[in-house]
């Protein structure tokens, strides 16, 4: 007699639970903060309006030459768009990577190019190929949230470097580069997000981008250059990818459909030196044999249809105007002592609240209103850096909502901003159009602030 | 029978509501009951008029769940439920109204300070803090009046992180407490029925006493059950604890967060509805009792029914 399957039993004691422990990888003990993941985790109510994800808009796609498109995969080519493909990918399916990295000037050879579960699963190998536990990784600051994760899964020491409104400071850089010579430590790469950046919105100018290029050449250094939204530039001179600056010996470049095309199709890719694509590709292998067969399907036909260029730019006027709303209501709804940045493209806009301001503390505030962000903390691996800090996304949401939605984390800030006036006898700092209030003011207040703490 | 189990809800604590749920779902089927599973939204009150189920098992923390809100609904429709009534649940999620209560019974508590918003908004409150150094001294712990976790939760070790601090708890909530901090181990009585389960400490896995986030997460902090406890000081632990959770009127379980200070314990707080999780602290201690989490939830259901049976 046949068995009656019956569901797995939870864990019923802390005991089973020790057990388990015993057994976890090393790497899997850096965490982050539960109580941020639990805080995170309110963010998906439906009624919230979210301006934390990273989502592209995918409903402006036409229904219509997604079906025409899925319904010539299944006639022309079911049994192979359903079969096991080549690690590397499909070579139809770099011929689209060549031309997409060909539209923002670069030149690789086919061979270079492996195509990848999204941009994320790029960078995962990367770090396999290269990183050993306690290997020096270095990125900006704040860098891709989705990056941390990574780097802290292979055990890195990772180094951030911080930003302005140029990018990367390779001043720091160079400083930080001296810094570990000394100690006899060389770092693996040097991750940069150099346009449009997550979470910053910052891009790297052009005389940065090459010195970058330039410094990696002399120490012969690699630059892991990852590179979403470089197609997605609403205004001002596009400028060239670091990849292209450096032809291809020590950047290794990152890319993806995801804010192109479909972020649901999971397809990216990762271009590389020869020798590094080759431990690269076993490295996929490993992880996964090869990317989705049937979207690399779906990218081929859709790149023969010839209108990618045009679907992006609807998506750079979309997102443009969506932008624009932002900046908009953040001129209206944030206090003078806010400041953020306004991109040239990509999806994000960084805010930075005044330091007494926890961003963490600020989102639990704004849930009660039905909005969230991502709070500064996220970006870093010292989780105690960007607390006043928050990322934006202005892409995934309507104008309508992304006004709303700033108009309640604005008042949710207000309402902070005034009571740590009444706190300190600060007030007049809450006012937009003065200056800050003369530092006598709290003199018959109490001995708060202004002293640094001891 | 058939048990509704109303979990999720939209307070902060949301993740681990879910987590004590499921949990619980399963141990109830295990036992063989029918399960009704309700993540508690607008179509609450419908679902359970519908549902009509013979018990309500309340797996829900913070505000809105552990607060009484829930439990009022439920008393409405005449649902047994697990767990305090409302004015237990109303009493406990409140620090300040708890730590009243406490004082009032003659329970030892930290000494505090209570503060709403409006009062440094309007009424000039910030001048009043001069007082805290003399009567709480520093470091002392400023928070949220009502939430569970440690979220809001700071140690401001000088004035000059006071104000900080309260703009986090109020984040929160509208009232907040400052209170004096009290060194010491720290532990936590799980009290079922009217009787106190073995004691569990917690101890911080990094020796940083003031990571408060880590408390709650395995691997960062260790826990000990039975702490190692003198006969003495078990017995002033146990009824400091059991002392709490009659103070504030607490029925069926609750969990009681202490310090054992060198002055002896300090009750910091009630936790109406703790959490049932895999590594939540009233499943280790029924499992040091002997009890497995099955035998817990059965226990649990049985007080909903027969309160007299505690």
């Amino acid at each position: 007699m046949e068995e009656t399957p019956h569901r797995r039993r939870a864990h019923t004691s802390s005991r089973d639970l020790a057990r388990y422990a015993g057994l976890f990888a090393a790497r899997t003990g850096v965490m982050r903060s539960s109580a941020m993941r639990d805080l995170m985790a309110v963010t998906a109510r439906p009624e919230v309006i979210s301006l934390a994800g990273g989502l592209p808009d995918t409903s402006t796609f036409p229904a219509g030459t997604f079906a025409a498109q899925m319904t010539r995969i299944a006639q022309e080519s079911t049994a192979e768009a359903l079969q096991y493909g080549p690690t590397e990918g499909f070579a139809e399916t770099v011929d689209c990577i060549l031309e997409v990295m060909g539209a923002e000037g670069m030149l690789p050879d086919p061979d270079d190019v492996i195509v990848t579960t999204g941009g994320q699963q790029a960078i995962d190998l990367v770090c396999k190929t290269l990183v050993d536990p306690g290997d020096v990784v270095i990125c900006e600051a704040p860098t891709y949230p989705g990056a941390v994760p990574v780097f802290c899964s292979y055990q890195a020491e990772t180094i951030q470097i911080d930003c302005d409104e140029d990018g990367m400071r390779i001043d720091e850089l160079e400083s930080v580069l001296a810094r570990l010579d000394s100690e006899g430590k060389r770092p693996k790469f040097v991750y940069s997000v150099p346009s449009f950046q997550n979470p910053a919105g910052v891009t790297m100018s052009l005389e940065r981008r090459r010195r970058l290029v330039e410094l990696a050449r002399r120490r012969e250094m690699l630059v892991v250059e990852d590179s979403p939204y470089g197609l997605l530039r609403f205004g001002g001179e596009p400028l060239p990818p670091l990849y292209q600056l450096d032809g291809g010996d020590f950047v290794i470049y990152v890319g993806t459909f995801s804010k192109i095309l479909s972020p649901g199709i999971r397809l990216g890719w990762a271009v590389a030196p020869p020798p590094v694509m080759e431990k690269i590709v076993l490295g996929k292998q490993a992880s996964d044999l090869c990317s989705s067969t049937l979207t690399q399907h779906f990218v081929r036909e859709y790149f023969g249809e010839r209108r990618w260029r045009e679907y992006i730019a609807e998506l750079v006027e979309l997102y443009r105007g969506r932008r624009d709303t932002m900046v908009e209501a953040l001129h209206e709804h944030f206090p003078g002592e806010a400041t953020w940045t306004e991109p040239e493209g990509g999806l994000f806009i960084w805010a930075t609240l005044p330091e007494y301001i926890d961003t963490g503390d600020l989102l639990a505030k704004a849930l009660r209103e039905d909005v969230a962000f991502v709070p500064g903390q996220a970006a870093y691996v010292d989780e105690t850096r960007g607390r006043n800090s928050m990322r934006l996304n202005f892409s995934g949401v309507g104008d309508d909502e992304i006004r709303e939605g700033v108009r309640r984390i604005g008042k949710a800030i207000a309402e902070q901003v005034e009571l740590y006036g009444a706190l300190t006898g600060e007030r007049e700092i809450a006012a937009p159009e003065r200056a800050a209030a003369p530092e006598d003011t709290t003199a018959d207040v109490l001995p708060f602030r202004k002293e640094s703490s001891a | 029978m058939k048990v509704a189990v109303l979990k999720g809800g939209r307070s902060l604590e949301r993740g681990v509501s879910l987590r004590s749920g499921a949990r619980v779902e399963d141990a109830l089927e295990r036992l063989g009951h029918e399960v009704v599973s309700i993540d508690a939204g607008a179509d609450l009150v419908k679902r359970l008029a519908a549902g009509r189920p013979d018990a309500a098992f309340v797996a829900m923390h913070g505000v809105g769940g552990e607060d009484g809100t829930v439990q009022e609904l439920l008393e409405i429709l005449g649902i047994p439920f697990t767990g305090p009534g409302v004015a237990a649940c109303a009493r406990c999620i409140d620090k300040v109204l708890a730590k009243g209560e406490l004082r009032d019974n003659g329970v030892p508590t930290p000494d505090w300070f209570a503060f709403n918003e409006t009062a440094f908004r309007e009424l000039g409150a910030a001048d009043a803090l001069g007082e805290l150094e003399e009567r709480l001294g520093f470091p002392l712990m400023v928070k949220p009046s009502r939430g569970g976790s440690a979220l809001g939760v700071r140690l401001a070790a000088s004035w000059f992180e006071v104000p900080e601090a309260l703009i986090s708890a109020f984040s929160y909530d509208s009232r907040v407490l400052l209170e004096r901090f009290v060194a010491g181990r720290e532990l936590a009585v799980s009290v079922l029925g009217g009787e106190a389960l073995p004691v569990v400490e917690a101890i911080p896995a990094d020796g940083d006493p003031y990571d408060f986030e880590a408390r709650y997460e395995i691997g960062r902090t260790d826990f000990v059950c039975p702490a190692e406890l003198g006969e003495d000081e078990l017995g002033a632990v146990t009824d400091a604890a059991l002392g709490a959770y009659e103070a504030l009127g607490c029925s069926g379980f609750s969990r009681v967060d202490l310090i054992l200070a060198e002055e002896g314990p300090q009750v910091l707080e009630v936790n109406a509805i703790p959490g049932l999780t895999d590594t939540s602290l009233l499943p280790q201690a029924a499992e040091a009792a002997g009890m497995s989490f099955e035998e817990l939830v059965e226990r649990i259901l049985e007080l909903a029914l027969k309160p007299a049976a505690a």
